[in-house]
């Protein structure tokens, strides 16, 4: 019983991590309608900026969020505008192309510079276990929870309730239009970029002290977001929440049961699964950004 | 008030305006018909700047805006309500309208505007948190006209805002286009219901290929042979 509730919670915790990358993930696919391979590398950079950050200022690793957030939204900015921009009108498959190139391109700076070597953000006391009766977790662990709940919610509130929000979903959902609103799409594109990454941005900040750093972490953490963006219907910020939750529930009961090389092949069978009898995601069809462009 | 000089555009290395030049003064409605294909709404998207042209030039008030961006041109005045009506589909209503006034100039009106717009459109004041995929087709190009009005422009540009709807629906239409230039707006109004167009108007101009092949007072075009045999139906 308390083992159940151990692996449900820390489950939930894992999927919230997945949710807060996801949700980055999903938003600028629905907008700027490009799928960005290289998200991975942006969460790999972010954890390398927390990793000098704290290292450089002393300080404990939640306080560098004041200078990744910004640091990574500018760079999602600038990329938008020098790579993702110029593209936007061609092919689908060179903007594959061109995200799947910048992955590559920052993985092997990263390597130039850093080498293949592990980097290990201090834990700050992120890692002391808290026993909870029934289930024990990480301080660390719960942090993510509540930070992604905050997140999705602040999103949320975000594109309804605010003008450049709205403009951001007016955009996604009709481009010339938008235009014609006198809305600066180009901006627009930019500023939704920027928050994309931003989402791992804050995810490096909650993990660095629990996970090492390493040029190839990003590959890790990512592969099964993009399982939850389409999973939950691309272009679904719920959606991506909720599958971001089952995949994380999924992950740790299997990984606790069958053990990690099985794991997964569950993980991928209940995507595969949910491909075949809902193709268009789990929330896909009901809200979904990625409309017409 | 606006000008078109020997306007040239089209999509990629397809040219569809060959040499456009017409303007519009001040407080009136011209139109501007011409057959499928003839490159009306072109001409709207190069006014709009939607699209740049490749040579000539567009004057508004006084001002070059031949390169201006899209998003500039609103903020001068002049603001389109596109062909098939172009709702942000999945936003409420409201949230169309408030898109409507973006712009630093139609922010500040905002209720005022909302206001206006609510009175000449009661059904749409009905209708404020549906979303507007959810609305008829008369509906939904009320919404994208009340939407253009939001954003307080001078000059204001129709494509085509009777395609698809009921008589009835057309005449109501037609109503309020008239409502709007007299209540100060000038009009430019693309359409293929020539007829009713070029009551309310006052100039249209013909277009052929992307060229304009004759022009004048909008009781001069009715009488015309021509129009008569290939637009009227007559
Ligand atoms: N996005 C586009 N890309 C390429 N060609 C286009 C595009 N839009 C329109 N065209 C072409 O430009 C020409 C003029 O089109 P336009 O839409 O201006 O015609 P129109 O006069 O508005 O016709 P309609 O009454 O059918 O709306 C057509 O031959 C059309 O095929
Ligand atoms: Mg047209």
């Amino acid at each position: 019983m308390d083992l159940i509730f151990t692996n449900l919670v820390n489950g939930l915790m894992l999927g919230a991590l997945y949710a807060i990358v996801s949700v980055g993930l999903t938003l600028v696919f629905g907008i700027v309608k490009v799928i960005n391979f290289a998200h991975g590398e942006f969460l790999m950079v972010a954890m390398f900026l927390v990793f000098f950050a704290t290292a450089y200022f002393g300080v404990h690793p939640y306080v560098t969020l004041v200078v990744v957030l910004p640091l990574i939204f500018g760079l999602g900015m600038l990329v938008q505008r020098v790579l993702i921009e110029p593209l936007q009108d061609s092919d689908e498959h060179i903007m594959i192309f061109a995200t799947v190139g910048l992955s590559i391109a920052m993985i092997n700076l990263m390597l130039m510079l850093f080498g293949p070597d592990i980097y290990s953000t201090p834990s700050s006391g992120l890692r002391t276990v808290v026993d909870m009766g029934p289930a024990m977790f990480l301080t660390g662990q719960l942090n993510i929870l509540i930070a992604a709940i905050a997140l999705v919610g602040g999103i949320h509130l975000f594109l309804t309730r605010t003008q450049l929000g709205r403009a951001i979903r007016a955009t996604g959902q009709n481009r010339a239009a938008a235009q014609l609103m006198g809305i600066n799409v180009s901006w627009v594109y930019m500023v939704t970029f920027g928050i994309g990454v931003s989402c791992v941005g804050l995810a490096a900040v909650l993990i660095a002290p629990l996970y090492p750093t390493s040029p190839e972490v990003g590959q890790y953490f990512v592969l099964l977001s993009f399982v939850v963006v389409v999973m939950g219907g691309l272009g679904s910020i719920s959606g991506a929440l909720l599958a971001a939750m089952i995949i994380g529930i999924v992950d740790a009961f299997a990984g606790f049961y069958l053990g990690a090389n099985v794991k997964d092949l569950v993980v991928f069978g209940i995507f595969l699964l949910v491909l075949i009898f809902r193709p268009q995601g789990l929330f896909g069809g009901a809200r979904n950004m990625s409309h017409v462009s | 008030m606006l000008k078109l000089n020997n306007v040239t555009a089209g999509y990629g290395s397809t040219t569809i305006l060959h040499g456009i030049s017409l303007d519009v003064n001040e407080g009136e409605i011209v139109t501007i018909v011409g057959g499928n294909g003839a490159g009306k709404s072109t001409t709207l998207r190069t006014i709009s700047s939607l699209i740049n042209p490749t040579s000539g030039s567009i004057e508004f008030e006084g001002r070059d805006i031949t390169k201006m961006a899209a998003h500039k041109v609103v903020e001068l005045g002049i603001t389109m309500v596109p062909e098939a009506r172009q709702l942000f589909p999945e936003m409420t209503v409201l949230e169309n309208l408030q898109m409507g006034s973006f712009t630093k100039v139609a922010r500040p009106r905002y209720k005022e505007k909302l206001d206006e717009v609510l009175t000449l459109f009661p059904r749409v004041a009905e209708r404020l948190s549906q979303e507007a995929q959810s609305l008829s087709g008369g509906e939904q190009q009320m919404v994208a006209i009340a939407r253009g009005m939001m954003s307080c422009p001078k000059l204001m540009l129709f494509d085509e805002p009777s395609l698809g709807l009921a008589p009835i629906v057309v005449t109501q239409v037609f109503d309020v286009v008239k409502k709007i230039a007299a209540s100060g707006t000038t009009v430019l109004i693309v359409e293929q219901n020539v007829f009713q167009t070029l009551q309310i108007a006052d100039r249209g101009y013909v277009i052929e290929n992307g060229e304009i092949s004759m022009n004048g007072p909008a009781q001069e075009l009715m009488g015309n042979d021509h129009i008569r045999k290939a637009y009227l139906g007559i």
